[in-house]
């Protein structure tokens, strides 16, 4: 039998399997090759096997920007899921002004992070920063904000969450403009409060949008560079530093090419696990199974 | 108040080499054929620094007196790194031209040969060129170990005291002579409720490695001992490190583990700091109304002598040739010309960094055209006499720049400075082997 009888589909698809093959799996087989090797960039690369990983799994700083990673990321998704929520709640009301106060809710959405990351590093400085002014205002001293080491992920999670709480607001008033009408009816009916309409009815019914928010922030959220690069540099020491600044550090600093590149596969391994986890959990969550 | 410019002090400055007394003047005054090249198309990749910005603005009157057409472009310092890297990596430049810093670039881009040797080209140069006019301190950063000469310094960036005059002379403290007096007039001029520092420097990792580096070679110490063995921990490293975290804890501003240059400049520039230890190129902007509050008060000094040496910490930029360019001719005609003495006289005259060539330093017209004080010329000057590679000279600096400077760091936030140093050293210790294998 030829080809051609049997799967004229594969004629169809060959262009699409063609490129995914060029800008996916060969760069992604690339990278993993290259894992393998002791590569400095102007010196010869030399076999390693695993080497590189093993020497990560030893390595104190590597870990503990996985651990700054899962930190950051988890207050990075919670807090403009709940923030979102309620901003999104408060959105779908009807009131004075709320198209514009829509429009000014997700201006920092829009603009480019690295523009944002300079600015809150003027407002972070201990010194010349405006929010020492306005704590100063309310009687309370100076903070050290990102340049002391016990604050420095929370301040950029505070960036992070300034900036993407707009989107969580978008898909989850998105969700509340999509709910059907009839479980609502049934419990004014049935004399349920605001509160256990809102716990009962409405949030199971919109969990599957905040999944959506939520695994959309959380592959975010892992991959953020640009604003810790600008605003922290992974410091004070190394207090900030998530994989994506260990990464290019080895990369671009120490041009650690096969280490740099045992640090993505890692990274990779990371990101689709946690983002497997929440698909699991979306599916999870459906109000209608 | 401007102060007399003393003139020996800097023609002993930039003359660590005797010096060969040469009327300064233009290129196209000789007979040398500068033509010769005329009609081709070179590329050069800059820093964007000062430096880049004047030969930018001069680059015309090189392709009116040569013909050779060029293409230049100002990346900022960073990425420049990793843009040579990885072209040259490559095999292919997309440049001909490119200039380089020695304190991070020199030994890597050695170890590669991605730079022309100079040396068979010297041949060919125009008289004014004059080799001997480049001083000993840019000469030996331009030359490699094996004897290479793969580029032509351009400027060397010693490390300077600014002090703020007003602010020393309201408390009636005197400019510091030696490190205790660096520690002893800090906190006399500390006065936080008045938001007023004592010192302050380059906290944020990495960048604050110079820092503490000019203190060690001040007490005598040096990265490697006799065996060639990082020395790195030693009582001089402990000393000079403790000196670090006291003057920036002690008397620095608040969060100052976060800061850079910027930072630092910004507080100093607002006349917030009475001291201020960083590179020598940072006159225009404390001397410019627009940007600072202390202009006509700014004092430049000289690093005070140390327990042991009187150093000044120093860096230094260089131009050279790609080795994968194919017009190295009409390359080494620009580099001739921007390392020359018009340049050179023009990056004095602008404050635009401390030129390498002596004759700059006597360039009469220069001196009178200079738009910072005349003080911060005598520092310049002074600092270039005792000035000592503020850095190690190895390959993976910049890996040993991120490992100590994450350990100052960590002694800024309460960290044992002798414990952070072994660790360091430790951590540091197989990375150098392996690079230097």
């Amino acid at each position: 039998m030829s080809l051609r009888k049997t799967s004229p589909f594969l004629w169809f698809i060959l262009p699409a399997v063609l490129v995914i093959t060029a800008v996916i799996v060969f760069p992604w087989a690339f990278t993993l090759w290259m894992s393998l090797f002791e590569w400095k960039i102007g010196h010869k690369a030399v076999f390693a096997g695993l080497g590189n990983y093993t020497e990560l799994m030893g390595n104190r700083r590597f870990l503990e920007s996985v651990a700054h990673t899962l930190i950051f990321t988890a207050l990075a998704v919670a807090a403009p899921l709940v923030l979102g929520t309620a901003a999104a709640l408060v959105f779908n009301q009807k009131f004075f002004m709320r198209g514009f106060l829509r429009g000014a809710f997700v201006l920092p959405m829009m603009a480019t992070p690295v523009a944002i990351a300079l600015i809150w590093t003027m407002m972070f400085h201990p010194q010349q920063g405006v929010l020492n002014y306005l704590l100063s205002l309310l009687g309370v001293g100076p903070s050290e904000w990102v340049y002391s080491p016990r604050l420095a992920i929370a301040c950029l999670v505070m960036v992070d969450v300034w900036q993407w709480t707009p989107l969580v607001m978008l898909i989850v008033l998105g969700g509340l403009a999509s709910l059907p009408a009839d479980p609502f009816e049934a419990a004014h009916m049935e004399g349920a409060s605001r509160w256990q309409t809102l716990r009962y009815v409405t949030l199971p019914l919109l969990m599957p949008f905040i999944m959506v928010a939520a695994v959309v922030r959380l592959i975010d959220a892992l991959k953020t560079f640009d604003t810790i690069y600008v605003i922290t540099q992974g410091g004070p020491g190394t207090a900030s530093e998530t994989i994506n600044l260990y990464l290019y550090l080895q990369a671009f600093s120490f041009y650690q090419i096969g280490k740099a590149s045992a640090v993505v596969v890692v990274f990779f391994v990371l990101v689709v696990a946690l983002s497997y986890l929440l698909f699991w959990l979306r599916e999870k969550s459906k109000y209608y199974e | 108040m401007k102060t007399k410019l003393q003139r020996r002090t800097v023609l002993q400055a930039a003359a660590a080499t005797s010096a060969m007394a040469a009327a300064p003047g233009g290129f196209a005054q000789s007979a040398f054929d500068w033509k010769r090249y005329s009609g081709q198309s070179i590329e050069v990749h800059l820093v964007k620094s000062p430096r880049g910005d004047l030969l930018q603005k001069y680059q015309k009157e090189f392709e009116d007196m040569t013909g050779i057409k060029v293409g230049s472009e100002q990346v900022p310092e960073q990425q420049s790194r990793q843009k040579s890297v990885i072209e040259f990596n490559s095999g292919k430049t997309s440049f001909d031209v490119i200039q380089m810093s020695y304190h991070v670039q020199k030994r890597q881009f050695a170890k590669g040969k991605w730079m022309e040797d100079l040396r068979p080209l010297f041949a060919n140069t125009p008289p004014e060129f004059e080799r001997a006019d480049f001083s000993a301190g840019g000469m030996f950063y331009a030359t490699q170990l094996d004897g290479r000469i793969d580029s032509l310094p351009l400027n060397l960036d010693p490390w300077v005291l600014y002090w703020n005059k007003e602010l020393f002379a309201a408390k009636g403290v005197a400019y510091p002579k030696s490190y205790p007096e660096i520690m002893e007039a800090a906190k006399k001029l500390h006065d936080p409720a008045n938001g007023v520092v004592g010192f302050v420097g380059r906290g944020l990792k990495n960048a604050n490695v110079p820092l503490w580096t000019g203190f060690f070679l001040g007490y005598g110490g040096n990265f490697f001992d006799a065996g060639g063995k990082l020395a790195t921990e030693t009582p001089e490293a402990v000393a000079s490190a403790a000196m670090y975290r006291d003057l920036l804890k002690n008397t620095g501003p608040a969060g100052v583990a976060g800061y850079n240059w910027n930072e630092a400049q910004s507080l100093f520039l607002q006349g917030k700091a009475a001291m201020w230890i960083d590179g020598s190129g940072f006159a225009p902007p404390l001397e410019d109304p627009a940007k600072s509050k202390i202009v006509g008060k700014v004092g430049y000094g000289v690093m005070p002598p140390g327990p042991k040496l009187q150093v000044s910490a120093t860096f230094g930029d260089g131009i050279g040739v790609s080795s994968f360019s194919t017009k190295k001719g009409a390359a080494f005609y620009y580099i001739m010309w921007a390392t020359g003495k018009a340049m050179q006289a023009r990056m004095l005259a602008t404050g635009s960094g401390a030129p390498v060539r002596l004759s700059a330093y006597r360039d009469k017209e220069a001196i009178t055209k200079l738009t910072v004080p005349v003080d911060w010329l005598n520092a310049v000057g002074e600092s270039m006499r005792i000035a000592r590679p503020g850095l190690p000279i190895i390959e993976p600096v910049t890996e040993f720049r991120d490992v100590f400077g994450i350990a100052l760091n960590n002694m800024l936030n309460g960290a044992d400075v002798a414990g952070e140093l072994k660790k360091a050293t430790a951590d540091f210790a197989p990375v150098l082997a392996k690079a230097e294998t």
